[in-house]
């Protein structure tokens, strides 16, 4: 049997990893499909029938301006998704590099200067600091990707660091520096692909935590301004209405948990999957 | 005097003791309202929740508001205006005494004039001393104001918040520790809390029936929602969100009071900015928006349409919103007529009150219709006072004007929206100079006209007074006439 094949039902026979696969990619169809359909146009208001309860005509009801729930939902998995990628790619981006110029050049300065800024923004609390970040530069949905972002590259920068460290001290890193590779060749070439799986996990976990922070953020209204649908805005709407349309709050909110467990729980088969260790412990 | 104090403190301890132990009506009352006053000077700062606890329970002027608008005696029991209409002269109440115990005479009211309209003044409303010349004291309860011109409505003036009397042993102080004729004495400020006011027993009028007042800030709507339904507050006057309004109508602990309020909704237009100072482009505007809709979405249904910038429980009041009526294909032709066949795009800033934030929704949804992008930004009140209302940096926004009869706002070149129009300005020189009511009546009638015909504004709806109270609590004010929730006649049901 060839590996590929052993990592596929290894995946399959991973419960969790399948709930969570599912559970994601369910939203992130929604997403994609809300690009070429929705039931009705988010934009379109319909005051008189504002707040009727899920029905044939609205599968999840409508909202207090008589928007349609379920496209709204749609349309706000783009704003949530849209937010943690690009704030997972520009962790990813610059936290990746550092970590690897860290682990190469280990004990000099440009490792002390790397990691010691890593704590520095680790120190602050991320969701207060993308609040402040916001605040100042104004509420959108670019800013808050960049606050995101920003919180995103010492976690990548660490763990890269950590796992690239061991990887220095294997034979074949000797043998390539015998070879005469230079320190940016092999951390590309050895050292990076050996820390991918770790990577792509964080990087699950990080999207996750990523949808929660933009949720937040627009809950207090700094995230994506309307008219574009949110998920946290559309909570926060619905806040003053619970006990009149309940749907209003259990709809967008139920969206947030099950994007965000959905991701866990891939992230965590995904690291049983890619770490031996614990699939050998579980055998 | 500590003494006095003190045994004063006992005898209300203990008459507090005596009204629960023998389950007689209550004395106290705890009343929620949504915005704290940043300080407490109401003849300082353009806030109205300063006026809102203070007015009529604190502090009093030579006139006052009655519940229906009207311009009562206040510290002056009665006044003569001369011939020529220029000079008022009023006799104060005897006997009316400061907080502080200090006599309240025509020196504190020649202080309180001369202040309010010096040069260095920073009194929010200076325009309503604009025409006074001097203030003489004629005798300790006789005190002679001369203007330069006859002004109709200077009792009106009088009768502002902005106008109170103060004393100048207690100026210094005002912001923190109040003092005034009222019927309550300032208590106590928890700062980010509540405020407490308490009976003054030494009132020369008709005492206050209830003994103690907190005021208690609640900012966020749904705490607000909760704070009323576990009875933590008695009363909560301007309920943040009006569709928890029928949940309370349906419980018979409360009761729900819709009034009127001087609050003429708009959706402001800055008049300099391109492309509205187009009046095409703003009678565009005026045509796309359905005041019902949203009235019924962002207010649910609480609210009066309105066409002009005035209150329609006011007299003089003509409804032109059949001039305005909601017609998107006709504000189509306009805009493709003005050169915006394919629309634009420009700011929508919002304050943050619902009237605001979902009015904004729905008219960005509105305007999207005949082809006018908005750019939504949501702005707390200060970044909303320092881009929008000083900086004039907007092209739209939206926001309840509160004052009383402020139509004379459309005068000034320089207010915000920046209406600049000479027919309009002399149309107020005339009003102010004109003392007939009769005249005055058909010259507020015109102005009316005028502003509703040049578009100045999108005039939405008369913003509604929604306060709900414990029902057993009797004497709230209906309306708002002014910025004020007098408690001086408020007392619980047995």
């Amino acid at each position: 049997m060839s590996a590929g094949v052993m990592m596929l039902r290894g995946a399959l026979g991973n419960r969790s990893l399948v709930i969570g696969l599912v559970l994601s990619l369910v939203f992130v169809g929604a997403a994609l499909v809300s690009f070429a359909w929705v039931p009705q146009d988010v934009g379109a208001m319909d005051i008189p029938n504002r707040m009727q309860p899920p029905s044939g005509a609205h599968l999840l009801g409508t909202d207090h301006f008589g928007r349609d729930i379920l496209s709204m939902i749609m349309v706000g998995a783009r704003t949530s998704i849209a937010v943690a990628v690009v704030a997972v790619v520009i962790g990813m981006g610059l936290g990746v590099p550092l970590g690897l110029a860290a682990a190469a050049r280990r004990g000099s300065l440009i490792d002390e200067v790397i990691m010691r800024g890593n704590d520095l923004v680790f120190a602050f609390p991320s969701l207060l600091i993308a609040i402040m970040i916001t605040a100042v530069f104004g509420p959108s949905a670019v800013n808050a990707i960049i606050a995101i972002g920003i919180f995103n590259i010492p976690v990548f920068a660490r763990l890269t660091r950590g796992a690239a460290l061991s990887l220095w001290t294997r034979d074949y890193v000797l043998a390539a520096r015998v070879a005469g590779k230079g320190a940016v060749r092999i951390s590309a070439e050895h050292i990076l692909p050996n820390v991918t799986n770790l990577l792509i996990v964080q990087g699950t976990i990080q999207f996750s935590l990523g949808i929660l922070a933009e949720a937040a953020l627009s809950y207090v209204g700094l995230g994506a301004q309307p008219p574009i649908p949110s998920w946290g805005r559309m909570l926060a709407d619905s806040q003053t209405m619970i006990s009149l349309a309940p749907h209003m709050a259990i709809f967008p909110g139920m969206a947030i948990l099950l994007t965000v467990l959905g991701l866990n729980l891939m992230g965590d088969g995904l690291r049983d999957l890619f770490d031996p260790r614990i699939r050998r412990a579980r055998q | 005097m500590i003494y006095m104090t003190f045994t004063r403190g006992m005898v209300s301890a203990l008459a507090l003791v005596a009204g629960v132990g023998m389950a007689q009506a209550k004395t106290d009352i705890i009343v929620g309202m949504q915005l704290e006053p940043p300080h407490l000077d109401p003849t300082g700062g353009a806030a109205g929740a300063i006026d809102e606890v203070l007015y009529a329970n604190v502090f009093e002027g030579l006139t006052r508001f009655g519940p229906d608008g009207s311009v009562n005696p206040g510290l002056a029991e009665s006044w003569e205006i001369s011939e020529d209409g220029t000079v008022y002269t009023f006799t104060l109440h005897d006997g009316v005494m400061f907080h502080d115990g200090t006599t309240m005479d025509g020196e504190d009211v020649k202080f309180s004039l001369d202040r309010a309209r010096a040069e260095d003044s920073v009194n929010a409303q200076k325009a309503l001393f604009a025409g006074i010349t001097d203030v003489e004291v004629v005798d300790p309860l006789t005190v002679k104001v001369t203007l330069d011109a006859p002004n109709g409505a200077f009792l009106f003036n009088l009768a502002w918040g902005d106008a109170v009397i103060v004393a100048p042993e207690s100026i210094d102080d005002i912001k923190t520790n109040p003092i005034g004729t009222g019927a309550f004495k300032f208590d106590n400020w928890v700062q980010g809390d509540r405020i407490e006011i308490g009976r003054n027993p030494d009132y020369w009028g008709e005492p206050a029936k209830l003994e103690r007042a907190t005021f208690k800030f609640i900012s966020d709507p749904t705490a607000a929602f909760a704070a009323v339904m576990a009875e933590d507050v008695h009363a909560f006057l301007g309920f943040p969100a009006p569709e928890n309004l029928p949940q309370f109508e349906a419980d018979p602990r409360f009761q729900v009071l819709v009034g009127s309020t001087e609050g003429e909704t708009i959706l402001s237009t800055n008049n300099k900015q391109a492309p509205f100072d187009d009046v095409r482009v703003r009678k565009a505007l005026a045509h796309a928006i359905d005041r019902q809709a949203i009235i019924d979405g962002a207010m649910f249904g609480y609210g009066t349409p309105i066409g002009t910038h005035f209150a329609p429980h006011h007299p003089d009041y003509v409804d032109l919103t059949a001039n305005t009526a909601y017609d998107p294909e006709l504000a189509k032709s306009l805009l493709a007529e003005a050169g915006f066949a394919d629309g634009f795009t420009t700011t929508l800033k919002l304050p943050p009150p619902s009237y605001a934030r979902r009015g904004g929704e729905i008219i960005a949804a509105q305007l999207r219709a005949v082809g006018i992008q908005t750019e939504i930004s949501n702005l707390e009140w200060a970044q909303w006072l320092e881009q929008v209302f000083t900086g004039k940096d907007f092209g739209l926004t939206i926001v309840s004007h509160t004052e009383p009869m402020d139509i004379g706002i459309y005068a000034n070149p320089d207010y915000y929206f920046q209406y600049d129009d000479a027919d309009f300005q002399n149309l107020m020189e005339d009003l102010t100079a004109e003392s007939d009511p009769e005249a005055r009546s058909a010259l507020l009638r015109q102005a009316q006209e005028k502003i509703a015909e040049d578009h100045v504004n999108g005039y939405l709806f008369q913003l509604a007074a929604l306060r709900v109270a414990n029902a057993k609590i009797v004497g709230l004010w209906e309306n708002m006439p002014t910025q004020a929730n007098d408690l001086t006649a408020v007392y619980w049901e047995d």
